[in-house]
């Protein structure tokens, strides 16, 4: 296990290579001089060549490249066009924001999409494994940002429970928590019902029961085990896709986190800016990757280990 | 001599499955008794319900099959009559069961040590250590090399034939009265298929257990067995002690698969003699007999009636009507010396 985990940190050397030189590039891919651009429309020739020198935009693409790169390991990704402060410090208070809603909306389909999902599986053509299924149906089809307003509508504006925006105070998590997680629980429930389906049919189910095993037993351990590793996958993915898709639930709850900040970024075409968050969505896809692929080796005995 | 006690009498056990098409009788009026300590061998094309017996006799059908009559005395005491609690206390403990798959037998997720240990956990009450000592025991006991260090290994670092003796050491673990083992050797090679017959042969004897060992292979019968039960289409057509089912083999079936063995004391000329045509499927079945639509002898009866499973005078029980008194085909037929002339005769 330790040797592959080392292989594969290793891994994702190259990988960070080509993230940070597509990074690199956005900058030059903008159509137009970058310069002028950033230094804006309004200014003038010496203007836009002071720009071109403070940004480095006259070093020869290598050095552009290298000095991009050991600038962002320090930390340093530049200034904001709009508020000249610097990216990272604009960026980080935000991204945390994005990454906690991420994680707890996870969590909640975690959660309640393995309970929902053995239940379906273990009353397989019930009418609680229907109910089951078509609820799943329900949450997986609602657009995220309907069902916050459906949830802000009855539970905030209706009940008063909740409050209408922000982030922060456990009270602000809930219903945008709600709103991220509950497609997530859809999906991990459906996956984590046929996956149970598939494992309960087993020959090694067969010999646990043979063997005396309790059924419960026989259900959350020798079943799940298996059945959780395509699970696991799914729920990498779908972290991965909160990170970055979550635009839409910020901008109802009006919550300051990263996706609605690049969406605004890119509308101000504020360059650094987009281009640190890009940065920074890929490295944490990057490390979502390597967490997955180690848990899913590390539940799945019958891949080779090194 | 006192009698042998019987160790397990199944009587008249009837296992469906009720499916879309309607009611499956996979295991239809099965009666067969095993003495303690001895080995019975229940042989039959595929299909013909052996698998299904086997389970049932552990309790182990699944939907949409269910047990739906008969009794299985373990001990005396009737099996069907059990609360699944109790039966979980059995399984694995006094019945143990083994089975065709050994690849896909074992769990992938955990060690072929935690897996033997489970069963002295379960029954035993043992912690997980001394559980896992006495898994080390079995390992050795069913003779796998390095026993320390598959102890620790995933099953699928093992071979067919190992991973097989696993499943034994699984099944042995408890000490068990009856062991059925359902086509152990079927999906291992030649070599290791003798090796694991030995094995359990030899466990046999030093353990005291008795055996219920399915295989579709005769020549196996031959050579582990005590009893034999033949069984076709959900029931059993012959039931004989192993000396005199192949010295006087009744049932025109007994004699098709016994032609249809390859020999080697002598020299065979042209093909083996194979039975034509197929195992009829339980929603399919035949009104009469049903080996009739395969049967050389068949006459008029066998299309009509079923016959009964009667007990000869050398105590074999056969499924025929030709050993019956409505016997209507040719008379004094004998179906061991005649099955040949007969089969050629069809065809
Ligand atoms: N799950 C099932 N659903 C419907 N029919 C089944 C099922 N399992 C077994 N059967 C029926 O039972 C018959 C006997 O099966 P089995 O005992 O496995 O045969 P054998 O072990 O002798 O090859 C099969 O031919 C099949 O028609
Ligand atoms: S009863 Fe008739 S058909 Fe059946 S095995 Fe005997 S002779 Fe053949
Ligand atoms: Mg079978």
């Amino acid at each position: 296990m330790l040797t592959y985990t080392i292989r594969r940190i290793f891994q994702t050397i190259p990988v960070l290579i080509g993230v940070t030189i597509l990074v690199f590039s956005l900058m030059h891919l903008i159509p137009g001089d970058p310069a002028q651009i950033i230094a804006g429309e309004q200014a003038n020739q010496e203007q836009v060549e002071q720009m071109r020198e403070r940004l480095g935009l006259n070093e020869p693409l290598p050095v552009q490249y290298w000095n991009f790169v050991s600038g962002a390991v320090q930390g340093d990704l530049g200034n904001s066009i709009r508020s000249g402060r610097a990216v990272s410090s604009e960026i980080g208070a935000r991204f945390w924001v994005t990454v906690e809603l991420a994680l707890y909306s996870t969590i909640l389909s975690i959660f309640i999409g393995l309970i929902a999902g053995i239940i379906s599986a273990t009353k397989r053509g019930t009418v609680t494994d229907s109910l089951i299924m078509i609820v799943a149906l329900f949450g997986l089809s609602m657009p995220n940002f309907w069902l916050g307003l459906m949830l802000i509508q009855y539970f905030s504006l209706g009940f008063g429970w909740f409050p209408v925006s922000g982030w922060g105070s456990p009270q602000q998590l809930v219903l945008p928590v709600i709103t991220l997680g509950t497609a997530g629980a859809a999906i991990i429930a459906r996956m984590t019902r046929s996956s149970m389906l598939e494992v309960i049919h087993a020959d090694y189910i067969r010999t646990a029961r043979a063997k005396g095993v309790k059924e419960r037993y026989v259900i959350y351990k020798h079943a799940l085990r298996n059945a959780l590793i395509p699970v696991v996958t799914v729920v990498g993915l779908q972290f991965g896709a909160l990170l970055g898709g979550a635009v839409l639930t910020e901008t109802v709850f009006a919550i300051n986190g990263l996706g609605r900040f690049v969406v605004d970024a890119i509308r101000m075409r504020d360059f650094p800016i987009v281009q640190g968050s890009v940065l920074v969505l890929a490295l944490m896809f990057v490390v979502v990757n390597f967490l997955v692929d180690i848990s899913y080796r590390f539940l799945n005995k019958r891949i080779e280990l090194d | 001599m006192e009698s042998p006690k019987t160790i397990i009498k199944v009587d008249n056990l009837q296992t469906s499955f009720y499916t879309d098409k309607g009611e499956v009788k996979a295991v239809d009026g099965v009666s067969f008794e095993i003495p303690s300590g001895k080995t019975l061998g229940i042989v039959g094309e595929s299909g013909s319900g052996k698998s299904i017996t086997s389970l049932s006799v552990m309790r182990l059908i699944q939907d949409p099959g269910k047990i739906k009559g008969g009794q299985i005395l373990f001990n005396g005491e009737n099996l069907l009559d059990k609360s699944e609690a109790q039966m979980r206390r059995i399984r694995g403990n006094q019945i143990s069961m083994i089975f065709q798959e050994p690849m896909t037998s074992l769990n992938p997720v955990f060690t072929v040590g935690d897996q033997i240990a489970e069963a002295y956990m379960i029954h035993e009450g043992k912690s997980k250590k001394e559980a896992l000592r006495k898994a080390l025991d079995m390992l050795k006991l069913v003779g796998i090399p390095s026993p320390e260090q598959r102890l620790k290994q995933y099953p699928h670092e093992l071979s067919g034939g190992m991973r097989q003796r696993v499943m034994i050491a699984i099944a042995l673990a408890c000490n068990p009265e009856l062991l059925i083992a359902d086509e152990p050797t079927t999906a291992l090679d030649v070599t290791i298929q003798a090796q694991i017959l030995r094995l359990i042969n030899n466990l046999q004897e030093e353990l005291g257990m008795s055996v219920m060992l399915i295989t579709h292979d005769l020549g196996v019968v031959a050579e582990t067995c005590d009893y034999v039960a033949v069984m076709y289409a959900g029931k059993v057509v012959e039931y004989a002690d192993v000396e005199t089912l192949f010295e006087s083999p009744k049932h025109p079936y007994t004699v098709g698969l016994l032609k249809s063995l390859p020999r080697h004391d002598i020299d065979q000329e042209g093909e083996l003699e194979v039975i034509k045509g197929m195992v009829p499927t339980p929603d399919n079945l035949p009104k009469g007999c049903r080996f009739a639509p395969r049967c050389p002898f068949a006459s008029d009866i066998c299309a009509d009636r079923l016959p009964e499973l009667d007990e000869l005078e050398d105590n074999s029980q056969v499924r025929c009507w030709i050993y019956t008194d409505e016997w209507d085909g040719k008379s004094g037929v004998s179906v061991k010396d005649d099955y040949g002339t007969f089969a050629s005769k069809e065809s």
